[in-house]
Parts: C-alpha cells; sequence; structure tokens
C-alpha cells in the first residue's frame, strides 16, 4: 500500500470516528474535529476548521458534510472529499439499517406507540426552540422579519414547494443589500 | 431504474437547496417525503427524533431512513449519495477555484435574504408536525374545527417540554428519552 492509498484510507477513518460520535451533528462535531483533523493527523489548523465550517454554512448542503469534503480536497483533491464524506456517512448507513428492522417490528407495540407520542411532542418542542435560537441570531432589521413571514406564509398556509420560497428569498435577500448600501451611500454625499 | 435515479436526484435537490444550517433540511424533505406519500406525518416526526439521537448528521440519518424505506438498502445508498453530492461538487469547486466566495457580496446578499426565510420555512414544519402531536388527527384541519381538537394533556406537555428544552442546556438525545418515558406514563 502506498502512501496515497493511507492518507485516503485515513482520512476515511477520521471522519468514521467524527460521524460516529458525534449524535444529530450539528455544533457537537468541532471538538471531535479538533481532536482528530488538528491535534491527531495535523491535517488544517484551527483557524482553517473554522474558515472552513463558515464557509461551509455560506454555501448548500449539510454543514457536516461540507466541513467534510473540505478537508479531505484540501489533502488529497476531489478523492479525498469522497473517501472523507463516505466515511461521514457510513455510521449513518450502518445505525439506521439496524435500527429501522428494530423501528418496523415494535411500531405495534402499545408501549412504543405511546412513547413516540411523548416523543412527537418533544420534536415540537426542539424545532420550536431551534428556530428561537437561530432567529435570536438572525433576526434584526424589519425586512429579516418580512422575509421570515413570507417563507411561513407561502410554505407553511398556501403549501408552495420550499424551494421557490428559498430561491425568492435569495433574490429578495440581494436586491434588500443593494438597495441598502445605495441608500447608505446617498446619505453619505449628503453630508 | 429510473426509480433509483428519481430518488437520488429528489435528495440531490435537497442537500442542493440546504442552505442556513441546523435544520434547514428537514421542511425540504418533508416537501416531498409527504407529498410523494413516502411517509405519514407522524412516521415523519419520528423520524426527526430517530435522527437527532442516532450518530451522524440529521440529514444523512433521515435521507438513509427514507432510501431505506422506499427501495431497501439499495435506496438508502443511493438516497445518502444525493443528499451529499451537491455538498462534494461545490465544495470541491470553492476549495480548487473559488477561494474566498464567501465573502462574494451576490453570496452575502443571497444569505441576507435566504437565513430568515429558512427560519420562516422551519417554522411550517411546526404546523404539519404540531397536527400529528398536539391535535390528534392526521387529516387537513380546518380553522373553524382547530380549537375543538386541542389535545390539552399534549398542549401542556408541549409547553413545558418548550421551557426544558430552553433552560436546560444538555444533549437533545436525553430529552427524547424522557419524553419518550414521559410518553408511556401520561397516555
Amino acid at each position: 500500500m502506498n502512501n496515497h492509498d493511507r492518507s485516503l484510507i485515513q482520512l476515511f477513518f477520521a471522519f468514521l470516528k467524527i460521524g460516529l460520535f458525534t449524535i444529530g451533528g450539528g455544533y457537537a462535531m468541532l471538538p471531535l474535529i479538533h481532536k482528530e483533523v488538528v491535534e491527531k493527523y495535523g491535517w488544517a489548523t484551527d483557524e482553517e476548521i473554522i474558515n472552513y465550517y463558515a464557509i461551509g454554512q455560506s454555501t448548500p448542503g449539510i454543514i457536516a458534510i461540507n466541513t467534510a469534503t473540505f478537508v479531505g480536497v484540501k489533502q488529497k483533491g476531489f478523492i479525498g472529499g469522497v473517501a472523507a464524506t463516505l466515511g461521514m456517512v457510513t455510521p449513518s448507513w450502518i445505525i439506521i439499517t439496524l435500527l429501522a428492522n428494530v423501528i418496523n417490528t415494535y411500531k405495534t407495540n402499545p408501549y412504543v406507540e405511546k412513547a413516540f407520542m411523548g416523543i412527537r411532542i418533544m420534536v415540537l418542542a426542539l424545532i420550536l426552540s431551534a428556530i428561537i435560537k437561530m432567529g435570536q441570531k438572525v433576526l434584526k432589521t424589519f425586512s429579516d422579519y418580512f422575509l421570515l413571514a413570507m417563507g411561513l406564509i407561502f410554505v407553511g398556509f398556501i403549501d408552495v414547494t420550499p424551494i421557490y420560497i428559498i430561491i425568492l428569498g435569495g433574490i429578495l435577500g440581494i436586491i434588500i443589500q443593494t438597495a441598502k448600501s445605495r441608500w447608505k451611500k446617498k446619505e453619505d454625499m449628503h453630508e | 431504474m429510473s426509480n433509483y435515479l428519481y430518488l437520488f436526484f429528489t435528495f440531490f435537490r435537497v442537500g442542493l437547496f440546504t442552505i442556513g444550517g441546523g435544520l434547514a433540511a428537514i421542511p425540504l424533505l418533508e416537501n416531498y417525503a409527504i407529498t410523494y406519500g413516502w411517509v405519514d406525518e407522524k412516521m415523519f416526526a419520528d423520524m426527526i427524533a430517530i435522527s437527532e439521537s442516532t450518530p451522524g448528521p440529521i440529514g444523512v440519518n433521515m435521507a438513509t431512513y427514507v432510501g431505506l424505506s422506499q427501495l431497501g438498502f439499495g435506496g438508502s445508498i443511493v438516497a445518502t449519495a444525493g443528499i451529499v453530492m451537491p455538498s462534494l461538487l461545490i465544495i470541491y469547486g470553492i476549495a480548487k477555484f473559488l477561494k474566498g466566495v464567501n465573502e462574494h457580496w451576490i453570496v452575502q446578499g443571497v444569505l441576507k435574504g435566504v437565513r430568515p426565510t429558512v427560519i420562516g420555512i422551519i417554522g411550517s414544519t411546526l404546523l404539519s408536525i404540531g397536527r400529528v402531536s398536539v391535535l390528534n388527527t392526521s387529516t387537513d384541519v380546518t380553522w373553524n374545527s382547530w380549537f375543538e381538537r386541542i389535545d390539552f394533556k399534549s398542549s401542556i406537555l408541549f409547553c413545558i417540554f418548550t421551557i426544558a428544552v430552553m433552560k436546560v442546556k444538555i444533549h437533545p438525545i436525553f430529552f427524547i428519552i424522557a419524553a419518550g418515558a414521559i410518553g408511556i406514563i401520561l397516555f
């Protein structure tokens, strides 16, 4: 086995470990990425990881996958990105596949049914709290609240496909930003 | 074959439009999974709970689950490949050719608009999951019958759960386990 193959295997297993030990994904993943990618293999510095994460947040796709792909591509090009991503998704594949059979077997068990009646209410609470936390970071101006209402009304009440509303939100974002910077320039000129 | 392609491109679209992080993939997945009749709303809510309580990113877990339920093991691979493919292509492009693209004014403008919009769209999932958890019905609810259908035990639990989640900073998995135990005792 040459060095090229070895580092691809290392990428695969490092991200397999990160995927396996972060339940639910998200920010919980960062300390593990630090340990594997920065401390153990030195594939990136802390600053670079934060940078990858920031880019992962502002580009399409699941942030965890974006970050894994970034580290992989930086190390070994496209095939490195594939190896890291494969590592990241493998625990999901195995665990969900095993679990799906168990769930299908016990789905009609009255205790499992009752447990899920409680869990569904908790899912509602978890999503609401995630929305509130995201809102505290994102919602600042009138236009932010307007766009939030637009998303909620069009998708929640009128049943428009979410993708169209996301595209509309992006276009309106460019318009709002351009309008604001124009307006600011004018104001600066008057002063 | 065409079924696999269809599944792949559906999840490709979900991956491509998952912008803004967090739970952004959920309303997109819900839109396809429910309009195509892949899962019902109850099952969808359960899938969110399972995905939050198992290792791996939530979006990948849900893609695996839906793929598996539709086309078996092959389906789970195709769905997962679909949801990660946009990341692979876009991040490869950025890492190789477009350094600093996330600071470009167009990208910043798009994000400025998309982030609040996505919060509203995630809010819409509250309506559908609320219907199967607090309203105790899986059919469409008309506005005048809405109030009669509210299950008070569930509504009170929802208020308590929300306050607990906002106040106590522990991993969601502990809340999900606790909620399961409370469900067995109370329902």
